[in-house]
């Protein structure tokens, strides 16, 4: 609802699109570059001739025969075994996300619908442990995991991020049922129902928007999880994030740089794909945070 | 709610935090107290024809034995703190006497690796979150004003760099930057140095992390500011209007008032965050300049042969603290909310 008094003058606009579009240009061009790029050739995308080379693919004519080459992606999906890691991520990040929610959505209902002082201590409890960094959590879990001989598998890992995401998602979803009217579940209450009767028929229906806000969070935590999944898994077992690492740093892989460029774009694409999607959920998610700290 | 039905409720998540973030935070200090075992000595006689010599050879079968024994070590106490690699108390004590001028003693203080690893974490932090803050808000007004189909499309463009894990993130801006691709050719041509590189100096390489820590970070404040500039009261605006304001003095005297709690959010939250900054080093390859706590506990913990389990965490209690003193802000204000709200 813009007043007519309100109204922006030619120049602001003006200047205003341009520093939007400079903008856009500094956040959206380097994923340009590097999709682009990943079709090139080492020689090319990090050419010492001239950078020109990036954009028009001198050296991929010359050893590939065309300016354009699929080769990074197949080898690196082939020989580097990235549909394995592709594998082991969608199974962390679908389990991680289910796990999550369904423990999530218990806690925090109760956590929104209890009146004594305990939820609050419990709340501040979930704040410190959210604070925590994951690295350091990681350094306490390794000792333990070598003696109970759970390292490097994927279900260890998997616990492990649902745990770490818990807070997080707690709050989110405190903030959320505390939205829901309580007298939809009290009037269950009185109806007879039992507390999970009234959570299963009467909240659940109505709790879909949060849940989504929530599931993106925590797809996200698992999806980009780097710390804990490159120090407690091990190579057969890594996910994309450390897989694209491990290409740039061991000796076999040395100078298969392209490999981890083009794992680059096959590990972003269906994230950004995901997030067009529930662009409104997200932001709604990190506004919710903002309000209740 | 009854404390039972409380109970069955919440108890699959509160096992899951206690079991998988408060113990291992217990089991880590109780590592920080052990040392890894020394490897056990023995004396050899060796007789040949020229005489007897002893020799002092490890005695593997001993040291094995030990380490099944003691899987975590032998007990160090505090020990493992005040070693060189963390506080360093005897290396400071020994610089303080022995340097001539408090410049000579920073220069020797901040060449131990925890100082030199908690200066950066800092600096990082620290030369991060002002302008985080500050182009978060510019652009959170300017996409405010553009026309509503286009909104939608520019904010999926504008919180791009924040969705990307910072691991990749870094990568794709490093390939840029670096000295062979599109933006370190422009800037050795802006410079006319042909062997210009930002790796060429730690200065360049802090001023790189930064650059990306901003470039990462932005979209976050971006969205947090949008979110809450759609909150602000519309009457104010407009008897500032009538009254003759002009659009600068609205947002510098209703709309920046208005953004203040939400500011300090941002601020203690891009601290919090980029007080664990640990995959941009990785990213941009820049271990050899550029530490920060969390990459000497990534650090001691990388090798598989030889973990330090030790040294990791004591690195991660004192990264704790660290964290510990940034947190308190935040949680007096959630305290204060909370007495306010009932």
């Amino acid at each position: 609802m813009e007043s007519k008094i309100n109204r922006y003058s030619k120049q602001l606009i003006l200047i205003n699109s341009f520093f939007i579009l400079a903008w856009l240009i500094i956040s959206v061009f380097p994923f340009i570059w590097t999709f682009w790029g990943s079709f090139k050739v080492k020689a090319d995308f990090f050419s010492r001739a001239d950078w020109m080379f990036a954009v028009t693919g001198v050296n991929t004519l010359i050893e590939t025969g065309n300016t354009s080459t699929v080769k990074a992606y197949v080898e690196s999906w082939t020989e580097g075994e990235f549909w394995k890691a592709t594998m082991n991520t969608i199974i962390i990040t679908v389990s991680v996300v289910t796990i999550s929610l369904f423990l999530g959505t218990l806690g925090a209902y109760a956590l929104s619908r209890s009146t004594y002082k305990y939820t609050f201590w419990i709340l501040i409890a979930a704040l410190i442990f959210r604070a925590m960094p994951h690295i350091t959590l990681v350094s306490g879990y390794l000792f333990p995991f070598f003696q109970l001989n759970v390292w490097g598998i994927l279900p260890t890992t998997i616990i492990v991020l649902v745990a770490i995401n818990q807070p997080f998602t707690l709050w989110l979803l405190y903030s959320f049922f505390k939205t829901v009217p309580k007298e939809l579940d009290e009037s269950a209450l009185i109806d007879g129902c039992s507390y999970f009767q009234a959570f299963r028929f009467v909240i659940m229906p109505v709790m879909w928007p949060g849940v989504v806000t929530a599931g993106l969070f925590s797809m996200m935590l698992a999806y980009n999880d780097f710390t804990v999944t490159s120090l407690l898994l091990n190579q057969q077992n890594y996910t994309m994030v450390p897989k694209i690492n491990a290409y740039l740093g061991t000796i076999e892989h040395s100078g298969n740089y392209m490999w981890a460029v083009s794992s680059v774009v096959s590990a972003t694409a269906p994230l950004f794909m995901i997030i067009m999607f529930f662009q409104r959920q997200l932001i709604s998610g990190l506004t919710a945070g903002a309000v209740k700290g | 709610m009854p404390h039972r039905t409380f109970f069955w409720f919440f108890f699959p998540s509160g096992l899951a935090m206690l079991l998988f973030i408060g113990l291992p935070i217990i089991s880590s200090f109780f590592q920080s107290l052990h040392i890894e075992p020394e490897q056990i000595l023995m004396e050899v006689e060796k007789c040949d024809p020229f005489g007897c010599k002893t020799e002092t050879k490890v005695d593997i079968e001993a040291t094995t034995k030990l380490q099944e024994e003691q899987p975590l070590g032998r007990f160090n106490g505090l020990g493992t703190y005040g070693d060189r690699n963390h506080l360093a108390f005897d290396e400071i004590k020994e610089a303080w006497t022995n340097s001539s001028s408090i410049a000579e003693f920073t220069d020797i203080l901040l060449n131990l690796p925890f100082y030199k690893a908690l200066l950066f974490t800092l600096t990082f932090c620290f030369a991060v979150t002002p302008p985080v803050v500050v182009l978060g808000f510019i652009v959170a007004l300017s996409v405010n004003t553009i026309t509503k189909s286009l909104k939608g499309p520019t904010i999926f463009g504008v919180i791009l760099p924040m969705i990307v894990t910072p691991l990749i993130g870094s990568l794709v801006l490093f390939w840029m930057i670096d000295a062979k691709g599109i933006l370190g050719s422009f800037i050795q041509f802006l410079f006319d140095d042909p062997n210009l590189s930002l790796k060429s100096s730690s200065q360049l390489t802090w001023i790189t992390l930064i650059i990306y820590g901003i470039w990462h970070n932005t979209p976050f404040a971006f969205v947090v500011f949008y979110a809450a500039l759609q909150t602000v009261p519309q009457d104010p605006i407009e008897a500032a209007i009538i009254d003759g304001a002009s659009r600068y003095e609205r947002v510098r005297h209703i709309v920046i008032p208005h953004l203040y709690p939400v500011a300090t959010f941002i601020i203690l939250i891009c601290l919090m965050d980029n007080f664990r900054v640990l995959e941009p080093i990785i990213g941009f390859a820049a271990e050899g300049v550029a530490q920060s706590l969390s990459w000497m506990i990534y650090n001691d913990l990388r090798s598989e042969n030889k973990m330090l389990f030790g040294s990791a965490g004591a690195t991660s209690m004192l990264t704790i603290i660290g964290v510990a003193i940034l947190l308190t802000p935040v949680l007096i204000r959630t305290w204060r909310e909370f007495r306010t709200e009932r």
